[in-house]
């Protein structure tokens, strides 16, 4: 308690790092998912080595169970399961990030300047937030696939505008508390210009909720991705997607279970770890409910 | 309450709008793509005339709204041409039907599931609880739907693996058809619910009149559905007009599984054959639930909760 030499007030990064690591020790749930999403991420950036087939050549060897050569089996076309999921984990992981990336640049954008300028601007901008959040995520990207059509690019504007209202709802509350504090006055005082104080001053401490949502989207980023590409409306009919591989091993799944299993168990992997992550997250930077799903 | 039916109104009409304007700025045409084979210039000019999409984009606006508000959503462009009124009409009780069941599975397990939870709290009961409400929400629900498909359709044989009936040929062809995607839809839900009631009723096991009540010598069984679990639910029934738009999105992917055709279908199989005034149709409907159910949840909040009432 009497601790002089590390200050909290003035020295909070080895604090926050501290909490981290103690909050960590005791999170199994946190360890068992950071070890997942670290073998999907080394599966998806090393997948042309490690698959020891090409993801889309067909052979005669169709629909064959589990074995030493195919050790997820193969599709009705002969391909090779585990070659395709494993580049699948490439168009997952891709998607899942990038989309978050986008949304949360343009979402802290519009939230940080609707809380910090308020007036006719912020109801404009939060009109429109509220419009978009009365809808799933999912129905809107649906919605915009239905627009722009499928592909890659356009999947990534879709899901990527589908989050928006999470991340500008999130910045516009913290935005509008931090306006209130002292050493944003103080900045203000200083003669600071309105960008400065923006990002130099507010951005920085409304970090940590921005950080476990951005967490929970790239979940749902995923399995959003995946649902698009089982309804047809995803990347496009080439490109192995987990949601395409199941989607094209569904009329097999009586002959061959293996094809309805795998895919899926990968996805749950992937977000229940990205879950178990988010959910230490949100312990070690001392978020409260403040975020929403 | 009158400012908040109308301002649904006010959503409803932005969204209408919104549909209009973005399926007309699509890129390509259309009527092209219809006419793909069949069509010289003419014939696409022609079609165009027939269907007014030579007139200005605010005539068309003008004549789509007022048709909209007669209940006409005009005719599918693709296979039968049916009017879209019909195909909807014929779409919703399946959807309705099966997010309602879905609502009611769900929380038929996830009640005792939170209460358990929250009275055994950091047994081993809890941490089952907590991992299975983990799972639930990480397991895509059309993956649950193939999964539950292998299991009791094609192995144990138990339930049909697709299709629907409706009520009319009787309760138990219309809920064997129902059960399995409904528990694919409802375990996310019920995952959300479980862990809500859970701390919300920690939070309410707290208080000072739990205390009042068990001095009053009640019962365990009086305190909890006397007094605890009615408190716990007021937070609960918020999240549970944000999850029932769960429930529907989860219908829309489900339902292609087990090929019932409800909205969701009817919304993706628009959006692939290039049905316009089906997807438009299809999205007014599916918007119109989400907007109306939140406002119910409104209501109700204001019910239950008396302080809500007269603020």
């Amino acid at each position: 308690m009497t601790d002089t030499t590390q200050n909290p007030e003035t020295d909070p990064l080895p604090r926050r790092r501290s909490r981290f690591r103690a909050t960590l020790v005791r999170d199994r749930k946190a360890q068992a998912g950071l070890a997942v999403l670290i073998l999907f991420v080394i599966g998806a950036v090393f997948a042309p080595l490690l698959s020891p087939f090409d993801p889309n050549a067909m052979t005669l060897d169709m629909m064959s169970g589990l074995s030493w050569t195919h050790p997820l089996g193969t599709d009705d076309l002969g391909r090779d399961l585990l070659s395709r999921i494993l580049h699948g984990t490439r168009v997952s992981l891709f998607i899942g990030i990038s989309t978050v990336g986008i949304a949360l640049a343009i979402g802290i954008a519009l939230g940080l300047v609707a809380g910090y300028f308020g007036g006719w601007l912020d109801l404009l901008i939060m009109r429109y937030i509220d419009l978009q959040w009365a809808f799933p995520n999912f129905i809107i990207a649906v919605y915009l696939v239905a627009v722009f059509g499928t592909g890659l690019l356009n999947v990534i504007v879709a899901l990527s505008l589908a989050f928006i209202d999470d991340f500008a709802r999130v910045a516009r509350s913290m935005t509008l508390s931090l306006r209130e504090e002292q050493y944003v006055d103080a900045a203000r005082t200083l003669g600071f210009s309105k960008g400065r104080t923006l990002f130099i001053h507010i951005l920085p401490n409304a970090v940590a909720p921005i950080i476990v949502q951005a967490t929970v989207s790239v979940s749902y980023a995923i399995l959003g991705e995946a649902s698009l590409s089982f309804l047809g409306l995803g990347v496009d009919a080439y490109t192995p997607t987990w949601g395409l591989i199941l989607a094209d091993g569904r009329g097999f799944i009586t002959q061959a279970w293996w094809l309805g299993v795998f895919p899926g168990l990968a996805i749950m992997l992937v977000v229940l770890a990205i879950n178990f992550v988010g959910d230490w997250l949100r312990d070690a930077l001392d978020v409260r409910q403040a975020v929403g799903d | 309450m009158l400012r908040r039916l109308i301002g649904s109104v006010i959503v409803m009409w932005a969204v209408a709008t919104l549909v209009f304007f973005m399926l007309r700025f699509v890129p390509g045409d259309p009527v092209a793509a219809m006419l793909a084979d069949a069509g010289g210039p003419d014939e696409i000019a022609a079609m165009k005339r027939q269907l007014g999409l030579d007139r200005s984009l605010f005539v068309q606006y003008a004549i789509w709204f007022q048709n909209m508000l007669h209940g006409d959503l005009g005719a599918s462009i693709y296979g039968s041409r049916a009017a879209v009124t019909d195909v909807l009409a014929e779409a919703i009780p399946r959807t309705l039907s099966l997010s309602l069941l879905a609502f009611v599975i769900a929380l038929i397990i996830a009640v005792p599931a939170g209460i358990l939870s929250a009275t055994r709290r950091n047994s081993a009961t809890d941490t089952t609880v907590s991992l299975l409400a983990f799972l639930g929400l990480s397991m895509p629900d059309f993956w649950l739907a193939i999964l539950l498909i292998i299991v009791f359709a094609a192995n144990l044989q138990w339930l049909p693996a697709i299709g629907y009936a409706p009520l009319a040929d009787g309760l138990w062809p219309w809920l064997s058809h129902l059960i399995l995607p409904a528990v694919a839809i409802g375990t996310a839900f019920s995952a959300i619910i479980a862990r809500m009631i859970r701390s919300s009723l920690l939070e309410v096991l707290k208080s000072d009149y739990m205390r009042t009540a068990r001095a009053k010598g009640l019962t365990p069984w009086m305190i909890m559905f006397g007094h605890a679990l009615p408190n716990a639910m007021i937070p609960v029934i918020t999240v549970i007009g944000i999850a029932f738009a769960l429930l529907i999105s989860g219908a829309v992917v489900v339902e292609n599984v087990f090929a019932i055709k409800g909205l969701g279908r009817v919304l993706i199989e628009g959006i692939l054959n290039r049905d316009y005034p089906v997807v438009q149709g299809a999205v007014l409907v599916v918007s119109a639930i989400f907007v109306f159910s939140n406002l119910i949840v409104d209501l109700l909040y204001g019910v239950i909760d008396p302080r809500i009432r007269l603020n």
